[in-house]
């Protein structure tokens, strides 16, 4: 019995791979052969970004069974230390494959340590109230970046949280982090291919923690917080390893965002809460607890709004219709039950049940 | 209820059979690419097809949905008057001009979208786009394909860090300096508070050269108090910070929503002194519900105003109006002067739309050196290689209900 379930894991999680890795082989012939617009072209680092995201959040949301608000803070920390790191290190370090990936590392490990610090006092309040303080926490993280201004000069760095004069930079120092200015001239090391692996890798190690014995543990302090702490579960240790993997993870998707454009700023429509309900539309929409469906929801929505350009003024309406529609598709009890009855697999099996007699 | 539920499930079954194909094709990203991979081919061919119809395809992108969709409505239209105009009068070296405007809702990944977009539609030269932050964003993109840009509203001096990239308007910086100047070299006043807005590239940029030049100029900064993005309608903490240091002048580098909030609010407290901004603020008697005796006494630098009596800016302000039902900002009349400068060295180059983007680009960059623009915004307008413009700022002083030359 137990091996059946093992195998039906290792079946699903297979399916998520593939599923990946056809999409990927399939983009990488049309952008060989020349049969990718532009457009699509420019769409397929933000489409691996969002996925990253979706992913990470999923974690939070559906394993975990916590809302956060706040994961585009997490982001805009990993975006701007990673960001940091390139431009600090662009004349040092000149192989670029090498330089990006310490950024990633540092761009993960930062968002990491603050989502583990943010969640110590965070991640002892419940339900709405822990999506509120994320979603504070989001902010307060976005305008103290907006404030923060760091050179670069002989000397060393030098911060103010004024402007760019308190600085006193000597001659030959320039500015790396100018407050809402933020950061320009990122080396554009991001690529489809490095979303790619980054999207696998990200897959790895939240499904593998999702089967795993803490991945049990986690999601038993989702279904009964009570029950779980009576046979013993860290319930603190627990949440705070969730929470910070998943921080981590929107770091790495932030790095990757601050790499794909010249210009880094924190602005509320990038790393403000809407982004933040913007990744959970991802989640919700994709399911919660499911991982694949995330990857789907953040693929399509992400491609929907530039493929609706066409529709010039009414491009939000008809996106905001077809949110709803989603939505209801997919949430809607009644729909759910006629999902049930008419379901193609529920319509194959009929039919082989047919056949059999 | 029947019908209805009919109507529920067809549109269930659509969706199911779109998101169906979603899961089971398993990839979205490929089916659609897919689709957009016959649109791009089409694109591509329509290119060919373009070449051989001949029109110059001129793309703008800004925010035309949100909070700054008024920056870029203007530019968006009275590109669109000016483009109209060139049509009617025979177009560029003969050929007629296409015209194409993106949104790009304030977002830099957008914008670069946006640009994206226009590349498929078969776009030769970039007018936009309107914000800096973008700007800088596209401006990377623009360089890698060597097409050209000019910006008529992207201040920020990294809008123009690219050789293909020109601006319209003053650079952040330049306006700081001239303000400041301005204040210094007239004895306007010494002791100087500042309320700029943190959040925003524009208004930041502004505020450090300001600073700088003032403190070289003699100027003191009694009180520099800043705002964010979500924190912008109450200013009486900044407001009351410059009443207690006794400054004589309040800098205001921002745009003209915040500034009437800022005047009406310092009229409630019984503050009267004197106030400065720069091209941002030029607007500000067409805020609704705002008192515009308030304004009474504002002094901005700006190189465009609405009333201004001479015959192109009267001709324009006329059409605006009677299209759009609005007087016109300076982002229309720097947009307006981005398209007739676009025109101008395109006659210049002696370009023709067959040419590919880059030769375009390459003339184009080359005769922006050279030539010399009267426009709305300034006359004899010239740009040096660096992509800044060489125009006389105007200081305006509201009178009257009107904007009036200084000087």
């Amino acid at each position: 019995m137990k091996k059946i379930k093992m195998s039906k894991h290792l079946k699903d999680n297979l399916t998520t791979f593939s599923i990946v890795t056809v999409a990927f082989i399939i983009v990488e012939i049309l952008k060989a052969t020349g049969h990718i617009s532009s457009l699509m072209k420019g769409l397929l680092v933000p489409v691996c970004i969002y996925i990253i995201c979706a992913i990470a959040l999923n974690l939070c949301v559906g394993i975990l069974g916590e809302l956060s608000l706040g994961h585009a803070g997490f982001m805009c920390i990993g975006a701007f230390s990673g960001a940091f790191f390139s431009k600090c290190t662009q004349d040092v370090i000149t192989f670029a494959p090498l330089r990006f990936t310490l950024a990633i590392i540092i761009g993960a490990l930062f968002a990491a340590l603050f989502g583990f610090l943010i969640g110590i006092p965070v991640l002892r309040l419940k339900g709405d109230y822990l999506a509120i303080v994320t979603l504070a926490f989001g902010e307060i993280i976005k305008n103290v970046i907006n404030v923060l201004y760091v050179g670069k000069d002989t000397d060393g760095f030098r911060l103010s949280l004024k402007d760019t004069v308190s600085l006193h930079l000597s001659g030959e120092g320039k500015i790396i982090i100018n407050g809402a200015q933020g950061i320009t001239g990122t080396p554009n090391d991001s690529s489809f291919e490095v979303g790619f692996v980054l999207i696998l890798i990200t897959l790895i190690i939240v499904l593998n923690l999702i089967n795993s014995r803490d991945g049990r543990a986690i999601m038993s302090i989702r279904d009964n917080t009570i029950a779980a702490e009576s046979i013993g579960i860290n319930i603190t240790g627990y949440k705070l390893m969730a929470f910070t993997i998943s921080a981590g993870l929107a770091g790495i998707a932030g790095v990757l965002y601050a790499h794909n454009l010249n210009s880094l700023m924190a602005q509320p429509k990038n790393f403000g809460y809407n982004m933040s309900i913007t990744i959970l539309l991802f989640v919700v929409l994709g399911g919660i607890g499911n991982i694949r469906g995330s990857v789907i929801a953040a693929v399509v929505l992400t491609l929907l709004p530039e493929l609706l350009r066409g529709l010039a003024d009414y491009r939000m309406l008809i996106y905001a219709i077809v949110l709803i529609v989603l939505m209801i598709f997919n949430w809607s009890p009644k729909i759910l039950e006629l999902r049930k009855k008419y379901s193609i697999k529920g319509l194959i099996g009929a039919k082989k049940a047919g056949e059999v007699k | 209820m029947k019908k209805l539920l009919s109507a529920v499930l067809a549109t269930a079954l659509i969706v199911s059979m779109l998101s169906g194909c979603a899961g089971a094709s398993a990839d979205t990203a490929a089916t659609q690419s897919n689709a957009s991979d016959t649109s791009a081919v089409s694109s591509d061919s329509s290119d060919q097809a373009s070449t051989g119809a001949a029109t110059f395809k001129i793309g703008g992108i800004g925010p035309i949905t949100g909070g700054a969709a008024v920056y870029g409505l203007a530019v968006m239209n009275a590109a669109q008057i000016a483009i109209d105009e060139i049509n009617a009068a025979g177009g560029i070296n003969g050929y007629q001009v296409e015209y194409n405007f993106q949104d790009d809702e304030l977002d830099n990944e957008k914008s670069v979208n946006a640009y994206n977009t226009l590349k498929d539609w078969g776009m030769q030269i970039l007018m936009g786009t309107v914000t800096s932050g973008c700007c800088v964003a596209v401006a990377s993109e623009t360089a890698k394909d060597n097409m050209f840009q000019i910006t008529p509203s992207g201040s920020a001096v990294d809008c123009i860090a690219n050789p293909n990239v020109f601006q319209v308007c003053f650079t952040d910086p330049n306006q700081g300096i001239a303000a400041a100047d301005y204040i210094a070299d007239n004895g306007v006043a010494s002791k100087v508070a500042v309320i700029y807005d943190s959040s925003d590239v524009y208004s930041s940029g502004i505020y450090a050269k300001f600073a700088e030049e003032a403190t070289a100029k003699g100027l003191e900064i009694v009180s520099a108090e800043a705002f964010t993005a979500d924190n912008k309608t109450d200013f009486s903490v900044q407001l009351q910070k410059a009443q207690e240091n006794g400054a004589e002048l309040v800098f205001l580098p921002i745009y003209y929503t915040e500034a009437s909030l800022i005047l009406s609010q310092a009229d409630k407290m019984g503050y009267a002194t004197k106030f400065f901004g720069c091209d941002g603020l030029d607007g500000i008697l067409g805020v609704e519900n705002f008192d515009a005796s308030l304004a009474e006494g504002v002094m901005l630098l700006t190189p465009f105003a609405a009333d201004a009596t001479d015959d192109a800016t009267k001709a324009f302000v006329a059409e605006y109006n009677k299209r759009f039902g609005e007087n016109p900002n300076q982002f229309a009349a720097d947009a307006y002067d981005a398209v007739y400068t676009i025109k101008a060295i395109l006659e210049a180059g002696n370009v023709d739309p067959s040419m590919s983007v880059s030769d375009i680009c390459e003339k184009c960059k080359s005769g922006m050196t050279s030539v010399s623009i009267d426009g709305l915004t300034g006359l004899g307008m010239t740009w040096s290689a660096d992509g800044a413009v060489n125009k006389a700022p105007k200081a305006m002083e509201i009178k009257g209900g009107e904007y009036k030359l200084i000087q």
